[in-house]
């Protein structure tokens, strides 16, 4: 890639703008003048003053370059040419990229990208030159500057790290900026897509039939969150009932009875849970759990599905175990010594003082770890999409194979993606409900879980 | 009980009383704690019970997909069926560019020979009868395994007219037949491969033409769609190192930065407290919405391309951050308030605190956080599916801009392929090297933290 | 019923008065802790009688809790704990393997030195023992145990109107009083008492020696305490601990007036501790 070579010579620039530095630097401690900062800090700076400035302007024009030669090439374009839309342009643009590149295309090119192509390739040649021409002057102006300005009492270590902690800033904002992405970007494409289906009719329709996007835009299929919200509350709920009781009572056996050696070796068997990727429980889901229960139901006159409700649910439960036995016992090891002896001297058992004195005291730490974990059956993926059957029906039978919203988005969205097509961006509105739902459940649990340490704190 | 038989004070009597009360309800309240406790205890059970199955599971049936139907046998490079020039040397006068052309043109016709025939004839020396089923016979070998023949024409023409002794790579079919990964006893209609070849097949594996020998396939191919048997784990293989390998340049920088910022030197006010909550959430946000991200900002916006392993990294790196943050973090409070005040003591900067006394001490724990949201991040699938990493890719990628899949998506698309007695062991074969990866990433972070466990 | 117990012992404590021959309840012979490796207490013999308050005193650190959470087995829930030697409850052995550890501590009660009240209602904090006991066979006859307790333990009449507000709402004082409640709820014969007044204010303490001085009609009560005052207000008989013996035990007037041990003088002369 020409533009890693690009850095690395920036890079290599600012090494060696550093070495000037510390050197110019040396040679001033020379005179009698007490140095405010080390040569180091001199140099540092010298480097940053050679670097930053370049490569901000590299970043900028890798930035906004493909735009605007895009656009470039676009107003080049015949007449006739310039009303594509979606799709079809995208293609042209390939085509002109890959002309352009030297590639060439399978077919004969036609004219009009033969000179699209040329012209881009023009641009680019310019626009490339123009860009390290204006990132060497701005390298060497920098190093020359910040060589003049080097004197015994320049604050060089206090510039440096002012600097550092922008750097620091920065990068503390890009988590924000995340969210920031994903809201907006949800929103958007999520209200691209009401421009094509009601909210009401997606919020609270009960028929989930998108059709596929090749019929048209005619005859718009039936878009209703109902089903897919459904079976994604059915397979968590299973989960949940698969989980909390194991989690909360493996919790309990390992904080309160579990000799220390039992404890060492179980915990982190257990967690060992935790870390399985969710495709390999999707998998497992599939070839062993689901086949069991359907020969299960048959020995017992039960039509069971091997992809259903239950067979998702139960695995996704088995996964959560260790998130809500972790976080029980965490909660449950932080209810006092006290409160256990004040039981057990009043002549309670063990059981006795864990059921009616620890786990009321840790209600409600332990509602927000259950929150937690409901957040992310709920928003768990792969085991549903190979184990609940994808069958977005209405319906109350766990027997019976579901889809959630989660299978629902990947369905939308795998293959081609059209930008432009309700099929594939009703995809972000289901998002959309998926992350305000996950996000409230934990904040709603975040703020349970910390007001409980508040208050054994 | 004994002790209330003693009774030598007067109280006793009501006393006595309240303790026959008491006694009454003994045996039940003794039988609800063992009950409570064998609870627990099956509780635990329970869960070591499922990661033993799943993992027994997935080493029986992955495990014996590194063994793969193999034939040997001796293959007759006959000159007759191979009938191509002789290979271009350079002429002089000749440009490179035309040298390239004539170059291709005789490996274009190396390409054409009939490969399949040499490879009938070599086995039909095994199998006289099935002279008059040359097509049948075929369906031996895997079909990609005539490539083979004609990569090593390419490299050493002189082979022409050789013979050879060649490890064939069997077809998917034969080995799920031998392996008795179908049921022997269904119907011909049912069978994947017509009875004669059957009976070939068990013919040469009793006579030891075929055997199960350990195959690299699964290591060193792509994956394939032709020829199923030679599909492989390559291609997935690196683009999750590439992957992993942006998650570690962006992810890890980024989010230490963050934490040292937040917890170093960040003021406590609004602003802050919002990055704080922010990152709590963005940890337990689904990981599908990260997808979402990458899908409308990374290819809608942007205009990256799909199914590369920079978008999918790029996209991990946002979903990894804020785990990093938070063991960062974590770590950075572990750390003595004392040390940094002993180093702004002697007149330090807080960054030269921070950068010399304060990073060093809390790196085996970054490193130990950040490793595990890194083989965290190489088992995610879902996000990778929406920014079209499901797409059959049949080349290893040069570079993270090449079109890729990663280990978790080749299982997901294996699990869902159409010859499911093949696929099934080899979906656990690859969910094995998903695993043994991961666990090699964890088993360092352990060794990492035992090595340098809190020394101050 | 309950005023037949009371009755008789306040019967018996007299007779334990007047006759001079006060009833054995407790005794311990070469009692000696260790946590993990190390001996926190050296062999300790001490007597314990009926319906009297005894006292431990002696410097922090001495073993005066880990010998009071002996008398009721609460050192069973100390990990790496361990002891040997023999305590007798009217006796019975009560380390031995047949007894019921919760038989025991139904009869030997304890209350602790911060108080520690469960995070459920008032009621509910009495209502607890008798209910793991089976101590009520009705709802009235429960109600009539919780505010007896209550009652004896001079709350009633501050919270009765509020019993099912959250026990940690009362005031430390309170919380403590309700703690001594919801130990006699399940008329124990013996109360140990850990400090009951450390965390609590003059006033509150006040109430909780004055509760003491009351209890000891009808129960035997072991009290550590740091105060000396308290001491010599409450108790009978006091034992002076130090650095894990029992140094010497003798009536509280003669202690604190003429101590037969050098270290029972220096400490309550206030030389160390
Ligand atoms: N849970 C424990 N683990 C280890 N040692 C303990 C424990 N509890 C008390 N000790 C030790 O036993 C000795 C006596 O402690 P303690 O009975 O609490 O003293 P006191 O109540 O007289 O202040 C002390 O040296 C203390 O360090
Ligand atoms: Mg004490």
């Amino acid at each position: 890639m020409n533009n890693w070579v690009l850095v690395c010579v920036l890079l290599v620039a600012m090494g060696f703008a550093y070495q000037f530095g510390t050197m110019r630097s040396r040679s001033l401690v020379d005179g009698k003048a007490r140095m405010h900062s080390r040569p180091v800090h001199h140099g540092l700076l010298v480097a940053l003053w050679c670097g930053l400035p370049a490569f901000t302007v590299f970043l900028l024009w890798s930035l906004f370059e493909p735009g605007i030669l895009r656009s470039a090439v676009l107003n080049q374009l015949p007449p006739d040419m310039a009303g594509l839309q979606g799709h079809e342009l995208e293609v042209l643009m390939r085509r002109v990229q890959s002309i352009a590149s030297g590639f060439g295309v399978s077919d004969q090119p036609a004219a009009y990208e033969l000179a699209a192509a040329e012209r881009l390739r023009s641009l680019q040649g310019t626009g490339r030159l123009a860009m390290i021409a204006s990132m060497a002057v701005l390298a060497v102006t920098g190093l020359v500057y910040a060589l003049r300005r080097l004197s015994p009492a320049l604050r060089a270590r206090n510039h440096v790290e002012a600097v550092f902690r922008v750097l620091l800033v920065v990068c503390s904002t890009i988590a924000i900026l995340t969210t920031i992405g994903i809201v907006l970007s949800m929103v958007g494409e999520a209200l691209h897509f009401f421009r094509f289906v009601n909210p009401v009719d997606f919020f609270f329709g009960t028929v989930w039939n998108p059709r596929f996007s090749t019929t048209g835009a005619g005859e718009l299929g039936q878009f209703g969150l109902l089903p897919l919200l459904w079976g994604t509350v059915m397979v968590s709920i299973i989960a949940l009932l698969v989980a909390v009781p194991v989690g909360l009572m493996t919790a309990v056996f390992m904080a309160e009875y579990a000799p220390g050696w039992v404890r060492a070796l179980a915990k982190p068997i257990i967690e060992v849970l935790a870390g399985v990727p969710t495709i390999v429980y999707g998998f497992f889901a599939l070839v062993m759990v689901g086949p069991f229960f359907h020969s299960a139901g048959l020995a017992v006159g039960l039509d069971i599905r091997a992809t259903s409700a239950l067979t998702a649910g139960v695995v996704m439960g088995i996964m959560i175990i260790p998130f809500i036995s972790s976080l029980s016992d965490d909660i449950i090891t932080q209810v006092p010594k006290a409160m256990r002896d004040g039981s057990l001297g009043l002549g309670a058992t063990k059981s006795e003082t864990i059921r009616k004195v620890v786990l009321p005291a840790a209600l409600p730490g332990i509602v927000g770890a259950v929150l937690l974990a409901a957040s992310r059956a709920i928003g768990e993926t792969m085991i549903v999409v190979l184990a609940a059957g994808n069958s977005p029906i209405l319906h109350a039978n766990p027997l019976e194979a579901v889809s959630t919203v989660t299978v629902t988005i990947v369905n939308q969205l795998t293959g081609d993606i059209d930008f432009a097509s309700p099929q594939s961006l009703v995809a972000f509105a289901l998002g959309l409900t998926l992350f305000a739902i996950t996000l409230s459940l934990n904040i709603v649990a975040l703020y349970i879980v910390r007001k409980y340490r508040e208050q054994y704190e | 009980m004994d002790i209330q038989q003693a009774q030598p004070n007067p109280p006793a009597a009501a006393s006595d009383k309240r303790r026959v009360r008491v006694e009454k309800s003994l045996q039940r309240r003794h039988r609800a704690e063992r009950r409570f406790r064998f609870i627990g205890m099956s509780a635990v059970v329970f869960g070591l019970g499922m990661v033993a199955l799943l993992f027994i599971s997935i080493l029986a049936k992955g495990l014996p997909a590194f063994w793969q139907a193999t034939v040997v046998t001796e293959v007759y490079f006959d000159p007759e069926i191979i009938r191509v020039d002789p290979r271009p040397v350079a002429q002089p006068g000749e440009s490179p560019a035309q040298l390239r052309e004539r170059e291709m043109a005789w490996q274009t016709q190396v390409t054409m020979v009939n490969w399949n025939r040499i490879l009938e004839d070599s086995l039909i020396a095994h199998l006289p009868e099935a002279a008059s089923a040359r097509p049948r016979v075929r369906q031996l070998v895997t079909s990609g395994e005539r490539f083979k023949l004609r990569d090593m024409v390419v490299e050493n023409p002189g082979l022409i007219g050789q013979r050879a002794q060649l490890k064939l790579l069997a077809d998917a079919n034969v080995d799920v037949w031998l392996k008795g990964n179908i049921d022997r006893s269904l119907p011909d209609a049912q069978q994947q491969l017509p009875p004669e070849v059957r009976a070939w097949a068990d013919q040469l594996y009793e006579r030891g033409v075929i055997q199960m020998r350990f195959s690299t396939t699964l290591f060193v191919n792509p994956d394939s769609r032709g020829s199923l048997a030679s599909a492989g784990l390559a291609g997935a293989f690196v683009g999750s190192l590439y992957m992993m390998l942006i998650v570690i340049l962006l992810a890890v920088p980024v989010g230490v930065a963050s934490a040292v910022y937040l917890e170093e030197f960040a003021p406590r006010n609004r602003f802050t407290d919002l990055i704080e909550v922010n990152i709590n959430n963005l940890a337990a946000v689904p990981s599908i919405i990260f997808g979402l991200l990458g899908a409308a900002v990374f290819i809608n916006w942007f205009g990256m391309p799909l199914s590369a392993p920079i978008v999918g990294g790029l996209v991990l790196s946002l979903m990894t951050l804020p785990t990093v943050i938070i063991a960062t973090r974590s770590t950075l409070k572990a750390i003595p308030p004392s040390i940094r005040q002993a180093a702004l003591g002697i007149g330090a900067s807080k960054v030269q605190t921070i950068l010399h006394h304060v990073l060093p001490l809390a790196l085996p724990g970054i490193l130990t956080g950040a490793i595990i949201g890194v083989a965290q991040a190489i088992g995610e699938t879902a996000p990778l599916l929406l920014i079209g990493m499901s797409a059959f890719v049949a080349a290893i990628p040069g570079t993270p801009f090449d079109q890729s899949t990663a280990l978790p998506v080749q299982i997901y698309l294996w699990q869902g392929n159409e010859l499911r007695n093949f696929f099934e062991a080899r979906t656990s074969a690859a969910i094995i090297v998903l695993l043994a990866l991961m666990l090699s990433l964890n088993a360092f972070a352990i060794w990492l933290r035992k090595r340098f466990e809190k020394r101050w | 019923m309950e005023n037949d117990v009371m009755r008789a012992s306040l019967a018996s404590a007299e007779a334990a008065q007047n006759n001079h021959t006060p009833e054995l309840k407790m005794s311990a012979r070469d009692v000696r802790v260790f946590y993990g490796e190390s001996e926190a207490l050296h062999g300790v013999d001490l007597d314990i009688y009926a319906n009297e308050v005894l006292a431990f005193i002696g410097p922090s650190g001495c073993g005066k809790s880990t010998f009071l959470r002996c008398l009721n087995r609460m050192n069973d829930t100390i990990d790496g704990c361990r002891v040997t030697g023999r305590i007798e409850l009217d006796g019975e052995d009560i380390y031995d393997r047949r007894l019921d550890v919760v038989l025991l501590r139904a009869r030997v009660g304890m209350v602790f030195q911060k108080p520690n009240p469960f995070p459920k209602s008032i009621y509910e904090n009495i209502a607890y023992g008798p209910r793991l006991h089976g101590l009520a066979e009705s709802r009235a006859e429960l109600d009539e145990i919780v505010q007896r307790s209550l009652t004896r333990a001079g709350l009633w009449d501050e919270v009765k109107d509020r019993l099912d507000q959250p026990g940690t709402g009362l005031s430390g004082g309170q919380q403590q009083r309700l703690c001594i409640a919801r130990a006699i709820a399940v008329s124990p014969e013996v109360i140990l008492m850990d400090e009951p007044c450390s965390a609590l204010d003059p006033i509150a303490t006040a109430k909780v020696e004055q509760l003491i001085t009351e209890l000891s009609e009808s129960y035997t009560i072991v009290i550590v305490t740091h105060n000396m005052q308290q001491a010599a207000r409450i108790s009978k008989r006091t034992a002076f601990f130090h650095l894990g013996n029992l140094v010497e035990v003798d009536e509280t007037t003669k202690i604190f007036t003429t101590p037969s041990d050098s270290r029972t003088e220096d400490y309550i002369t206030g030389r160390f501790g």
